[in-house]
């Protein structure tokens, strides 16, 4: 009886522990952020990777794109694929702090998409993909290059080219005599004279177009462009302290108080509902919104770029957005994590057509492809391309975060809040020169 | 889940120590059962998590959260310059001055007033419960898009356009700063009713021969009653509930994240502490942050302890 009780005591405590330690390593596991989950259908197979062992597992994250149907797209993609099982990890809200924690952790992804910072090169969190890139680097677009390169080599395959366009409803301009924008000036005039009890001139995102937190801030870059400057030079100094600059962040000040932009909208800049409901007459927005905008108000809109600051003082813009595929360093299947972007955004223009054209409008990163996608070649979205070929501003990957939150807090300060220009901007240069310090000593 | 084999042998366990017949062992075993998964958690998701800041606050971690790249002191001489990280102090400073008395005394009225209520006593102390069951997020979602919203089809803006009041863009206005009463007022809603129910649990603490006593000794109305009696009966209570308001002040993220974002004229240290992490990835100062905020907190809470006598014996 005795030995009986001793015996079943051991068995308890063992048990106790086992189970603690299983539950504690589950938590453990879960912290990682959704990536469990393959451990399960894949048995041990995942770790062996090579071209003669079961198919390797790749885990690939994407953030949550708007356009119906994408999601079940990606799925599609990834089921089609030969030579690996690619689980897909779809993301709506915070994408960027998710992807974060992946990336300095061990269960983050295989493949994600991102916009490249020199920040993930240094730290060496991402692989370069020059050898799968080589033979048609010629066939994507300096400014996509560009943004995509850290130290000569590449980094990211473009998944897909988003921009910005200023859509305005041609119906209620006509009616009040204003003709689309050509210059700030001209901008804040029709923005005041389209503005009425119900509807508001111009909608540039309830932050104002100044505050980066849930996809807004976005004219931090027009704002600069406008005037032909831009985040930082050529040599890597910043460029956002100009006099013209300044003279910018002043019309942008005007802009917010002429009380004719639209803020507190239910949604923001890049969704489209707040233009196609009447809430603004003019909309900062994105390409990808317009099949959505096409379906509910037909041909009564137009584009144009962010207009040029004067007919002398700078020149239109836009922004050069997207994303692209990236492979983490971290990944146990670099190889065929690569194969995988390979297959998918370099060859299989059948795929890249359909995800750029069939649900947002994306412009297709290969030159080849955009030039003969049906769906760009008339109307609106071919004055889109057009300003896309002509103004689009490339991302400098040198341009980290931490400067753009220095800057975006800067820029909060004076068309928000009514912030001396000067000294604001001067600390945001104090921050990004110590980053820049840090980069390149 | 591990959960119900967990749960058996722990059932199992009890009888034995019930029947008088566990030893020293036994009890000792019986307690790293029940204490030690408890332990092992804490450890691992708490202890481990602070001292691991507390060493990459002392490196630079840019990218990466493996300390390695010393910098000193550096991390926080860079934070306690004049700076965001200052000014988000400065944010919570006006945050609290407007949230703590405001939450202190609506929720100290609303327990007197329901401790006066002779009917239906539960039903009125569950429904100014209520709202604290509610996720912030939530609350700052319903507060954002539907109370307080810019347009003309908001709660508050269609009340004002019945008195003639043009829309106001309540979260994007900053003169007048009208953000601040949406801010203050999601929190309000959800957090009175909590420390209602304290302030209630003080009041019915409170013998009632105090009460007949100051009567007989001429306490003549109500505010003198209030004045002399509960007032000083209940300072265990408003000490405790003061402290956890200000706690929770400093504390402050989620509606600021939700209703603000990454705004530099309202954002409490957690937002920027975030915002330094997640967004900047810049981890060596992102701890460096939490550590002083943390220490604040604790000097704040010793100070208050010192000066009001939390936890002293009455």
């Amino acid at each position: 009886m005795t030995g009986q009780r001793i015996d079943r005591r051991r068995f308890l405590r063992g048990l106790g522990l086992g189970a603690a330690a299983v539950g504690a390593s589950r938590l453990l596991a879960a912290c990682g952020g959704g990536s469990t989950g393959l451990s399960g259908d894949q048995g041990g197979g995942q770790a062996s990777g090579g071209a003669s062992g079961p198919k390797p597992a790749l885990n690939v994250w994407y953030h949550q794109y708007g356009e119906a149907g994408t999601q079940q797209a990606v799925m599609r993609y990834a089921k089609e694929y030969p030579d690996a099982t690619v689980k897909v990890q779809w993301t709506p809200g915070d994408y960027t702090s998710k992807l974060n924690a992946g990336l300095v952790s061990t269960s983050g992804p295989d493949v994600f998409e991102s916009q490249l910072n020199i920040d993930q090169v240094k730290s060496g969190q991402v692989v370069a993909l020059d050898d799968i890139i080589g033979d048609v680097k010629s066939d994507y677009t300096e400014a996509d290059l560009k943004s995509s390169t850290v130290d000569g080599k590449i980094y990211q395959v473009k998944m897909v080219d988003d921009m910005g366009v200023l859509y305005y409803r041609k119906s209620i301009l006509d009616k009040a005599g204003v003709m689309p924008p050509a210059s700030i000036d001209d901008l804040i005039s029709a923005s005041k004279a389209l503005n009425t009890k119900d509807q508001k001139g111009l909608f540039i995102g309830n932050d104002a177009g100044v505050t980066p937190s849930f996809g807004g801030g976005s004219l931090l870059g027009p704002i600069l462009w406008t005037v032909g400057g831009d985040y930082l030079t050529a040599d890597n100094k910043p460029g956002f302290t100009t006099p013209e600059v300044k003279e910018s962040f002043a019309k942008m000040r005007e802009l917010f108080l002429s009380k004719s932009i639209l803020l507190g909208a239910p949604t923001d800049w890049w969704d489209p509902s707040s233009f196609t409901q009447g809430l603004a007459a003019m909309q900062w927005c994105g390409l990808w919104a317009m099949p959505g905008i096409q379906k509910t108000i037909g041909d009564d809109f137009g584009v144009v770029a962010w207009p040029a600051f004067s007919a002398s003082v700078g020149k239109p813009s836009t922004f050069l957005g997207g994303w692209g595929a990236m492979v983490s360093a971290k990944s146990a299947n670099v190889d065929a994590a690569k194969a995988y972007i390979k297959w998918l955004w370099i060859d299989n223009t059948k795929d890249q057509e359909d995800f750029n054209l069939s649900y947002g409008f994306h412009i297709p990163p290969r030159k080849s492809l955009a030039a003969q996608a049906s769906k760009l070649q008339s109307g609106p979205a071919a004055d889109a391309l057009k300003i896309f070929n002509d103004d689009a501003v490339a991302n400098n990957p040198a341009w980290t975060p931490k400067m753009n939150n220095a800057y975006a807090d800067a820029a909060t300060a004076i068309v928000r809040k009514g912030g001396d220009i000067d000294s604001n901007l001067a600390n945001a240069e104090k921050a990004v020169n110590a980053e820049l310090n840090r980069l390149f000593g | 889940m591990s959960a119900p084999t967990l749960a058996a042998p722990a059932a199992d366990m009890a009888p034995p120590a019930q029947r008088g017949r566990g030893r020293i062992s036994g009890v000792t075993s019986a307690f790293w059962l029940f204490v030690g998964p408890f332990v092992v958690g804490l450890v691992i998701f708490v202890y481990v998590p602070i001292a691991w800041s507390v060493i990459l606050s002392f490196s630079r971690a840019q990218n990466t959260v493996t300390p390695g790249d010393w910098v000193g002191l550096q991390n926080y001489i860079d934070l306690l310059r004049p700076g965001p990280f200052l000014d988000s102090l400065i944010t919570f400073t006006i945050f609290a001055a407007f949230i703590v008395p405001l939450t202190f005394v609506l929720s100290l009225g609303l327990a007197l007033l329901l401790n006066q209520v002779r009917i239906m006593r539960a039903f009125f102390r569950s429904v100014y419960f209520l709202p604290t069951a509610c996720s912030y997020v939530v609350a700052s979602l319903v507060w954002k898009l539907s109370i307080f919203n810019g347009v003309r089809f908001g709660l508050a803006n269609t009340v004002l356009s019945w008195f003639g009041v043009d829309n106001i863009a309540w979260l994007a206005t900053t003169s007048p700063p009208w953000y601040w009463l949406v801010i203050v007022t999601v929190r309000l809603w959800l957090q009175i009713g909590f420390y209602m129910i304290l302030f209630l649990a003080g009041l019915q603490r409170i013998s009632p021969e105090l009460y007949e006593a100051a009567a007989v000794d001429g306490a003549r109305n109500a505010w003198q009653t209030f004045r002399y009696i509960t007032f000083p009966q209940l300072r265990a209570t408003s000490v405790a509930v003061l402290l956890l308001l200000l706690i929770n002040a400093y504390q402050a993220f989620d509606e600021f994240f939700n209703l603000v974002g990454n705004s530099s004229f309202a954002r409490p240290p957690l937002v920027y502490l975030y915002y330094t992490a997640q967004f900047n990835q810049d981890f060596g100062h992102g701890t460096a942050g939490a550590v002083i905020l943390a220490l604040l907190i604790m000097i704040v809470t010793l100070a208050q302890g010192r000066i009001f006598g939390f936890g002293r014996a009455e």
